[in-house]
């Protein structure tokens, strides 16, 4: 089984994000592989442990996503590949999937390829899904559990009405979401050896295609109107008298 | 402007913002809204209703199921033939996935999870949150058809007109999936978060009721659990007299205290209801991010120094376990449920 991990570095959930001067901030919080992309590359390893064969962890980014790629090699992850090249600043969500779709065509004889549900800095959510379309490979999304037989692949997945069972041909394209079960920290051995792995870059030229046509632009930036709230602390002698109180405020507020 | 509103339903079921996405195109000119599916007349009789001007209906066995190779191809072939400018989906699940889908067919782009749509000629500019609403940005498209999904409850449901009739034009469902539904279970009734109006969500807090003894012969983690879900009960049950969806901090979820769908944050739900009660919740700002757009809110922490106090209307400052219960009897009362 050749397996494929798409991820993404971000910055810290934690982080303070801020506007300044229409850029990005995020101070001095740190770059970590994107929190759902790490239930990607769980579901990726335990693949391989099921079925054998590899998984390769993908990333399009700069130099410095090739730390989101080592945490993925630490996990266990076989091998990692930087997708880097100066045309692809700015790359719009579907220009994103034409250039993973062709890094994956290049892997070559790849089963099966896992993103996280989204990307918690663009929140598009919609990469995965025109990455198959690009690819022509079924879409199984949102998958809380996959199981694997012979070439056809089985999933649970999670939308608003509840759970769907959905099944279709290798290969796919897979998202996967939290409750498919905590990942693995990274072993020790796992960080050492990714601290002495050598991560390819490939460029657009080693793809064979060019930059992606940018469609989607995104002119500004804005920090969000602040809320101007003062909370109004309720008191009372007894629990009683005080959601006596707090109930008569908030069904004066009409929101009920 | 050319504009098609994409009608999102599950068993003939409308999801409700898929009518707030309709009562958007309406905003800015005639509606053809687009109902994909097997069996769907009363969805198309609803989008008449909801001011739909014209329904293009693909009805065809092929489509009984949400696929969206199915439908991507059935709507991409459709807008290649009659060029729409602009075309509006809620984002729901299938929402995205279709619109992401079809703008690869189209060579157009999606404008994912907006929360303002201007329109500048035939061109709109939209304002989306990012960093789960840390920041927004204002979006464009620069190619036709212009794809949009659009938040849930971040416009208002038109009002439906009951008799409302139009003309409905047949067009072809292109059925090429390439996956098969073999199953559903519906989740566990109540209300679904993104959709609800009221939220009531418990945190860590839930687990520190000085007052309760756990059974005998659990472990400290069982018995945290086990306290933790007493604590949830209390949360469920002003939820429920409030008929609101209950939520969960990460924290909550993250210690095992309730399954991940109930998760309000960056990596849980964003939501953004009329009344949100946040108990024995500190307010990390994944969570904050979470639900800093409900209309009011309402804190119940032990902790007076808790971040969640600065986003909230009213907050009281003590046990949870006591004060919630009281709260849900005093609604009770009140409410005369």
């Amino acid at each position: 089984m050749k397996i494929v991990a798409c991820i993404k570095q971000v910055p810290d959930s934690a982080a303070k994000v801020v506007a300044e001067g229409g850029k990005v901030s995020w101070g001095d919080a740190p770059l970590v592989i994107n929190p759902w992309d790490e239930f990607a590359v769980e579901a990726a390893l335990q693949q391989k442990e099921a079925h054998g064969g590899e998984v390769i962890a993908i990333s399009m980014g700069n130099e410095n996503s090739k730390e989101a790629l080592k945490h993925a090699l630490a996990m266990g992850c076989d091998s990692a590949i930087l997708i880097a090249d100066a045309a692809l600043k700015g790359t719009d969500t579907g220009g994103t999937a034409r250039v993973l779709a062709a890094a994956i065509k290049k892997v070559g004889g790849v089963d099966m390829a896992f993103f996280g549900r989204q990307a918690i800095d663009g929140d598009a959510g919609i990469t995965p899904a025109q990455t198959a379309r690009v690819l022509g490979w079924p879409m199984l999304s949102l998958a809380s559990v996959i199981t694997v037989e012979g070439s056809k692949a089985k999933v649970e997945r999670s939308i608003e009405e509840g759970r769907q069972t959905v099944s279709a041909d290798l290969p796919a394209v897979f998202s996967v979401v939290k409750d498919f079960g905590e990942p693995r920290y990274p072993s020790f051995m796992g960080i050492r050896k990714a601290s002495r792995a050598e991560i390819p870059a490939w460029t657009l030229a080693d793809l064979g295609i060019e930059a992606p046509t940018k469609v989607v632009d995104w002119p500004e930036l804005m920090n969000p109107p602040s809320r101007e709230v003062t909370c109004e602390f309720i008191e009372g002698s007894s629990p009683e008298e005080i959601a006596d109180k707090l109930a008569d405020k908030i069904i004066g507020e009409k929101v009920l | 402007m050319k504009i098609w509103v994409y009608i999102d339903h599950f068993k003939g079921e409308a999801l409700p913002a898929s009518w707030e996405a309709l009562g958007v195109g309406k905003t800015l000119g005639d509606v053809s809204a687009l109902v994909f599916g097997s069996g769907v007349d009363g969805v198309a009789k609803s989008a008449f209703e909801y001011g739909a001007d014209e329904v293009l209906l693909a009805d065809d066995a092929a489509l009984a199921d949400f696929r969206a190779e199915a439908f991507a191809s059935t709507l991409s072939k459709l807008a290649s033939a009659q060029s729409p400018d602009l075309i509006l989906f809620p984002t729901t699940t299938r929402g995205r996935e279709l619109a992401g889908m079809s703008a690869i067919d189209l060579n157009s782009g999606v404008l994912v999870d907006v929360i303002g749509l201007e329109a500048d000629g035939d061109k709109v500019v939209a304002t989306r949150p990012i960093y789960a609403g840390k920041l927004l940005e204002k979006t464009v498209c620069n190619a036709k058809p212009q794809l949009v999904t659009l938040r849930g409850r971040a416009f208002p449901k038109p009002e439906q007109k009951a008799g409302a009739t139009g003309t409905i034009t047949k067009v072809d469902a292109v059925p090429e999936a390439k996956t098969e539904v073999q199953g559903y279970s519906t989740s566990e009734g109540g209300v679904s978060l993104t959709d609800a109006g009221v939220i009531v969500s418990g945190g860590r807090g839930t687990s520190n009721n000085p007052a309760l003894t756990p059974p005998g012969g659990m472990d400290e983690k069982q018995a945290e659990i086990w306290k933790a879900q007493e604590g949830f009960k209390l949360v469920g049950e002003l939820a429920k007299v409030l008929g609101g969806a209950m939520g969960a901090s990460r924290a909550a979820v993250d210690a095992g205290y309730i399954p991940y769908n109930h998760q309000v944050g960056q990596t849980g739900k964003v939501v953004s209801p009329d009344l949100y009660v946040a108990c024995g919740i500190s307010g990390a700002i994944q969570h904050l991010a979470g639900m800093r757009t409900a209309k009011v809110i309402v804190a119940i922490n032990k902790d007076p120094d808790a971040p969640i106090f600065k986003v909230a209307r009213y907050g009281v400052i003590g046990d949870m376990h006591k004060i919630v219960p009281a709260l849900t009897e005093a609604f009770r009362k009140k409410l005369g449920k």
